[in-house]
């Protein structure tokens, strides 16, 4: 048994390998051993459907918006074309899942592999365009890609959609909520290990340090050209995956989800999470998806006890305003997001009483 | 040839249009650097406004009209005090999504006040506008247009050479450090360059309003048209939002008129891409060297 540890008051680490570590102490790891425990023996047995239902979505988004927070968080390029590449990873899955037959296994992360092959071309532009350029080259790309949703019926199913019914995962039938809870949430937790341990790495390093000056990043010896296709590849990865889970998890998928609207969301959900911070674009996710939740139950509450429906059509854009509201409120007053208010939070704990 | 001219006529009236919806837009850019996500939004107040104040109301129509530039004036300076001074020299993400946010809450503000239907100004343009020739037939609300464009324009232009808060909001566009250091209030040609621009939106969405009646999704989605046509011009260029303008309105009708109607919607950003790929800075846009 190793030695238990306390949080030193202070930074004193003496190299890079006490710099890098994920875990400072053992309470760290004990904590999130705690937290697996009880996300996959506790919460799944005692939650309602609904909160099952909306647990799944939060793990979905999840895993879409730590791939955009590797992309714009970590490597700096805006992409405004995420939901779209969320919208190829869920075609790509269904069309494999129905036309081959691939089975749930291979599907899923060949649907990721397709989707990060579609992001790099979308990358490609970034060879010469950098800031605003890349970012309204990338709402071009969500437009062509939702057009393309559309109108390649032979593929997509236009209009209409694709539905996959009937998936199995090791003879488990998967159109059980609570079974698809242990996919989503087994996904999420290799995904995230997988975030986390790749920024440590020579990859995360250099993504880094493109993000924090280009022209440095490239005078130390790196590709930036090769690395930033690698940050949108591997960005893709993570949206197509995701996108894939919805397509089976969803049954049904037709091309509205996946537009502009969606993109913002995940921007969203990591910009109020924390720029640069995995944990934190899990947190994100956790916040727009229970937002969204609470306004439309709000909504419902208010269109179930007004008396005339008249009333009820006029709230229900008040769903839109809110949430405009909460990402200026967050940008304007806690720019760095719920990561930092945790870590804020946690520092307070760890230094108190002697917190000057 | 006859479908020819009148594609023709309408592509390069829709251009105009688009032209004068990325004026507003050009403006902020050029001043400030920020990409403005919020700009269908502030069209769609402007004509709101001026609906509101005319056919509610019950103004005059040039009463009508003033108060709503004036109110437009106000709300774009609100906008950079409250909002976009908070954020002068922050990540770019963080601009843009705040313009982001900015756009859905008037979305949301504009849907719960007016509903998602298309309302209509009352009739005020005199008919003799309307110019007919041969087969092909302008109406007048698109000549009333042309001729607010180009009044517009010659103003704007004449305000930029010769005016000196505009020498000094050209001064901050060129070299923001170098205006500081002469003494230009940086601050102050900010917010004026947001309250005009809001005041160009308002007076552009009363003209859109006009011609297809007044809706809050099709205010906020010329909004977005607004990227390819500042692009293709030049992000920083008002005489290349004019001709790009017309050059993706006529893109539009002739795709519309002879490959597909569903193909009209999307050919603009697919233009957009490759003039990114090959001439980022657009045909007039300054062309900043920077070897990475």
């Amino acid at each position: 048994m190793r030695k238990l540890q306390f949080h030193p008051c202070g930074n004193f680490r003496q190299t890079y390998r006490e710099e890098i570590t994920i875990f400072e102490t053992d309470f760290g790891r004990m904590w999130m051993l705690i937290g697996l425990v009880l996300l996959f023996a506790v919460i799944p047995f005692i939650s309602s459907a609904y909160i099952v239902y909306i647990l799944n979505t939060i793990g979905i988004y999840a895993i879409a918006a730590i791939g955009l927070n590797l992309l714009i968080g970590y490597t700096g390029q805006i992409s405004l074309g995420h939901g779209a590449f969320f919208g190829v990873g869920a075609y790509a899955g269904a069309v494999l899942a129905t036309k081959t037959g691939l089975p749930f296994v291979l599907a899923v992360p060949a649907a990721g592999l397709v989707t990060a092959a579609v992001g790099m071309v979308f990358g490609i532009p970034s060879a010469r365009l950098k800031h605003l350029y890349l970012c309204i080259a990338t709402l071009a790309g969500q437009f062509i890609l939702e057009y393309v949703f559309v109108q390649w019926e032979g593929l997509t199913g236009g209009a209409e959609g694709i539905s996959v019914i009937g998936m199995t995962l090791f003879g488990i039938d998967l159109g059980n909520d609570r079974v698809f809870y242990f996919v989503i949430f087994g996904c999420l937790v290799v995904m995230t290990w997988i975030a986390v341990n790749l920024i440590r790495t020579r990859f995360g390093r250099a993504f880094i340090a493109i993000r924090d000056n280009d022209r440095a990043a490239e005078g130390m010896g790196i590709p930036i050209f090769r690395y930033k296709l690698l940050s949108f590849a591997i960005s893709s990865f993570y949206a197509g995956f995701a996108g894939a889970l919805y397509a089976f998890y969803m049954i049904s998928i037709t091309p509205e989800p996946f537009n502009l609207w969606l993109s913002i969301e995940f921007i969203a959900m990591i910009i109020i999470g924390g720029l640069g911070s995995i944990p934190g674009s899990v947190l994100g996710a956790i916040f727009i998806v229970s937002l969204n939740e609470i306004l439309s139950n709000i909504t419902q509450y208010l269109m179930n006890v007004g008396t005339s429906s008249g009333v009820a059509i006029t709230i229900a854009p008040l769903r839109e305003f809110v949430f405009g509201l909460v990402i200026i409120l967050f940008i304007l007053f806690e720019p760095k997001g719920l990561a930092e208010v945790w870590r804020i939070v946690r520092s307070n704990f760890r230094l108190w009483p002697f917190s000057y | 040839m006859e479908f020819f001219l009148q594609l023709l006529v309408n592509g390069i009236s829709l251009g105009f249009l688009y032209a004068l919806s990325a004026l507003g837009f050009v403006m902020i850019f050029k001043s400030s650097s920020v990409l403005n996500f919020a700009h269908g939004e502030l069209l769609a107040i402007g004509a709101f406004l001026f609906l509101v104040l005319s056919s509610w109301a019950n103004l005059p129509i040039i009463v009508a009209f003033a108060f709503t530039l004036i109110g437009s004036f106000s709300l774009g300076f609100i906008i950079e005090r409250f909002f976009l001074r908070r954020l002068i020299g922050e990540a770019l993400i963080e601009v843009i999504m705040l313009t982001v946010g900015l756009s859905i809450m008037f979305k949301g503000l504009l849907l719960f006040i007016f509903g998602g239907d298309i309302h209509n100004y009352r009739q005020f343009l005199p008919e003799g506008l309307s110019i007919t020739w041969g087969s092909i037939g302008i109406p007048s609300v698109y000549v009333a247009s042309f001729i607010i464009g180009i009044l517009f324009l010659i103003l704007f232009g004449f305000f930029f050479k010769y005016s000196s808060q505009g020498i000094y909001m050209r001064s901050v566009a060129d070299n923001q450090p170098a205006a500081l250091s002469l003494g230009v209030h940086v601050r102050r040609v900010f917010a004026l360059s947001w309250a005009i621009a809001a005041l160009v939106c308002a007076m552009s969405g009363i003209v859109l309003g006009i011609i297809n009646g007044v809706n809050v999704h099709e205010l906020s989605s010329i909004g977005l048209k607004v990227f390819p046509v500042v692009i293709l011009g030049g992000l920083d260029s008002i005489g290349g939002a004019i001709i790009g303008g017309i050059i993706i309105g006529l893109l539009e009708t002739f795709t519309g008129g002879y490959i597909s109607t569903s193909l009209r919607e999307v050919i603009p950003y697919i233009v957009l891409v490759f003039i990114l790929m090959v001439k980022p800075y657009g045909l007039f846009g300054l062309v900043e060297i920077e070897r990475v």
